[in-house]
């Protein structure tokens, strides 16, 4: 699904990552732990396509097709999507009417027929439902004036309706309350499938109790230092990233 | 300011040498006479304006008006009749065709009724051509604005024609009174109408205006629009200005507002190569809403200036102003507003915002926002933005997969739109999104 090789990259003259590999299979639910600052955001905005970054070395493939080239709305056509950490506000963009641009958006680029009004609505009642999300919030400004919590919903609301085929889903467990994280990694759950694959970042083991993954990897000064299964939390909570932060250094 | 009076622009001459042939033939009696030879001599001391009248200071006009134009010729009905089956402007490029209005329409600073239908309880329309002849119903005429200002003096030494439209006390317009302003004819030509409204107490109303002309020709309008809000009136006005991509478009909105008087005023500017609009609204009774608004957007070489003049006069006011300029090419937006608190005019409340996207590193915005507050126990402020689009904002758009131009579209209609959801007619507002949306597409595809 997703092969990493040897990326580098930095942001205003900083360097951030160092040679960094990662493999994602079909299918498969891969954990990312490692400390604050270690360049966990940095590598989804640049799987995403954020433009800040100069990428000096290396490549994303996406089913074997280099993404690097691509301007990020032709990513998430191609089924790259990123759940932000930080979910941005945007006054005066209705929810609905942001929901609708970016389903048709990507249908278009990929060729598809526009989807009916009619349809498009069952199928937004349909998550929204299903993650608890108000139809009245709908009708409100993208993100304007929502909780942490309820950013994170419509982050995972985005993700379910564009059913992209690579997920990241960036600290989504953060700043959720317990209900919240159960309704956030049911959603997820039902979304997991042998054609779609997730990159789960987080800090706290107890999200991966609820998303179990396939596989961990700690990431620490820009590349990944250790992979295992799902184990490998546990004994991240047990110890914490003191061996990791000199092993890399 | 030096006392020394510059030069004359060849514009400046050209209107001089105008006016006595314009006085004798333009309509009038011998009061309205006396008005025009009256603005004529206070334009004729002050000249065009240039960036050294503070009001004027971001749009030249003795540098923009290279020449003045000869003034439209006074149409016959007939012509304007056999004109409206034949000219493109009438037929098509109407914004608010949907509307369901009251319509009143003026070509080239003329009233034609033939082209007009009013037929509203309490609403009154009448030529201003003929009033200004026999000088019925014109007593406020000339009342509602700065004496001063070189635009208004013009307009009143050579207005042409236009309406004189009465609202009676406590009377509700069924529906909105639909000014369509169109300049027609190939030759480029100087263009003064003029409207007086006056609404009577208790009186609600929807006015609209909406002006435009064919593209590539560099005429010159000096429009402007007086109202009488009276006590407790509901007023909402929304002008829509577009006229031809050549044209040069000076307007003037004077209003003097009647205690308990709320009144919203809305200008939208799309598409004249030059557009200066400036509000002066007097508050002359206690617990007035006053509500100024402008929406801009502006490309290629355009020039759009907003000038507010507010003048709190009595206690209990409240204002509250709202510009946005998007700005993309070469193009420049100017805001000038001055808010004026009296000494008498305690608890004022006044807000004045404007804000501006720039779309290009070419695009300019002039901000300048004045307070001059005379009373002690106020609420006034003012902020003002300007700036490019958000990155951050557009990556999150465009990582959902909205191609830029798409993501740029909507973040710039959520910016109009917040001015527009001022105006409380769905059809009205529908109308100018939609323009809006027209922009943002014809700029997407560039
Ligand atoms: N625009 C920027 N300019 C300079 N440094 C930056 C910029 N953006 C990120 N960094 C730095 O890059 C490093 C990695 O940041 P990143 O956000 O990727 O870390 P993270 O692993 O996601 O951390 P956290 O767990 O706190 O979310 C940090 O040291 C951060 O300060
Ligand atoms: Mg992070």
């Amino acid at each position: 699904m997703l092969e990493i090789r040897n990326l580098h990259v930095s942001i205003e003259d900083k360097k951030i990552l160092n040679g960094l590999n990662l493999t994602v299979h079909d299918g498969e639910v891969a954990a990312i732990m490692g400390p604050n600052g270690s360049g966990k955001s940095t590598l989804s905005y640049v799987i995403a396509g954020k433009p800040d970054y100069d990428i000096h070395d290396g490549e994303i493939l996406l089913d074997g097709e280099n993404v690097l080239e691509m301007d990020p709305d032709a990513r998430a056509a191609a089924g790259i999507f990123l759940a932000f950490q930080y979910p941005l506000e945007i006054p005066g963009v209705a929810t609905m009417t942001f929901l609708k641009a970016a389903m048709q958006a990507q249908r278009k680029a990929r060729g598809e027929e526009e989807l009916s009004t009619a349809e498009f609505m069952k199928r937004v009642r349909d998550q929204a439902g299903h993650l608890g999300i108000p139809q009245d919030m709908l009708k409100r400004g993208l993100n304007v004036g929502f909780s942490g919590g309820e950013k994170k919903r419509m982050e995972i609301l985005q993700m379910a309706l564009l059913e992209p085929k690579f997920c990241i889903l960036d600290e989504t467990d953060s700043g959720l309350d317990i209900d919240a994280l159960k309704v956030v990694s049911e959603g997820v759950n039902r979304l997991r499938a042998k054609d779609r694959s997730f990159l789960v970042i987080t800090h706290y083991q107890r999200l991966l109790n609820y998303i179990v993954p396939d596989t961990v990897h700690v990431m620490a000064h820009g590349q990944v230092v250790k992979s295992g299964g799902k184990e490998l939390a546990l004994e991240l909570e047990a110890n914490g990233y003191a061996d990791y932060k000199t092993l890399a250094a | 300011m030096s006392d020394v009076t510059p030069i004359r622009t060849p514009a400046e001459n050209a209107l001089i040498a105008a006016f006595p042939a314009a006085r004798k033939s333009l309509p009038g009696n011998a009061h309205v006479i006396a008005l025009r030879e009256a603005a004529f001599n206070r334009f004729e001391a002050k000249g065009l304006p240039h960036r050294r009248v503070e009001e004027w200071k971001y749009t030249d006009l003795r540098t923009a008006l290279r020449d003045a134009l000869p003034l439209a010729d006074a149409l016959n009905v007939a012509d304007a009749a056999a004109l409206a089956q034949s000219d493109s402007c009438l037929s098509s490029g109407d914004a608010f065709a949907e509307l369901d209005a009251h319509r009143v329409v003026i070509v080239n600073g003329h009233f034609v009724p033939s082209l007009s239908s009013v037929n509203a309880q309490g609403v009154t329309v009448n030529d201003l051509a003929e009033a200004l002849s026999t000088g019925a119903g014109i007593d406020a005429l000339g009342t509602m604005a700065k004496a001063d200002d070189s635009a208004l003096a013009l307009n009143a030494a050579f207005m042409q024609g236009g309406v004189v439209i009465d609202i009676a006390k406590g009377a509700s317009v069924d529906k909105p009174i639909y000014l369509r302003f169109i300049v027609m004819g190939q030759e480029a030509r100087a263009i003064y109408p003029r409207v007086l409204v006056t609404v009577g107490e208790g009186a609600a109303v929807t006015l609209i205006e909406a002006h435009q002309g064919g593209d590539g020709i560099a005429y010159q309008t000096n429009a402007v629009v007086e109202i009488k809000a009276g006590a407790k009136s509901h007023i909402q006005h929304i002008r829509l200005n577009a006229h031809g991509d050549a044209a040069i478009d000076l307007s003037s909105l004077g209003t003097d507002l009647g205690e308990a008087a709320e009144f919203k005023s809305m200008n939208f500017v799309m598409r004249p190569a030059l557009a200066r609009h400036q509000v002066f609204a007097r508050f002359s009774g206690e617990h007035i809403k006053l509500d100024v608004s402008g929406a801009a957007l502006l490309k290629g070489k355009q020039h759009a200036d907003s000038t507010l003049y507010v003048d709190h006069a009595m206690p209990h006011g409240e204002s509250r102003e709202l510009f946005k300029h998007v700005i993309d090419d070469e193009a420049v937006g100017v805001f000038q507003g001055k808010i004026v608190v009296q000494p008498i005019a305690q608890k004022t409340d006044g807000r004045m915002m404007s804000q501006a996207i720039l779309l290009s590193d070419d695009a300019t915005m002039y901000n300048k926002p004045e307070l001059e507050i005379f009373a002690d126990d106020v609420a006034c402020g003012h902020g003002a933005t300007c700036g490019a689009l958000d990155d951050d904002l557009l990556f999150y758009l465009r990582a959902r997969g909205l191609p830029k131009p798409e993501a740029e579209a909507l973040m710039l209609a959520a910016f109009i739109g917040e001015a527009l959801e001022k105006i409380e007619n769905d059809s009205v507002r529908e109308a100018l999104e939609a323009q809006t949306q027209a922009w943002l597409l014809a700029r997407a595809v560039k």
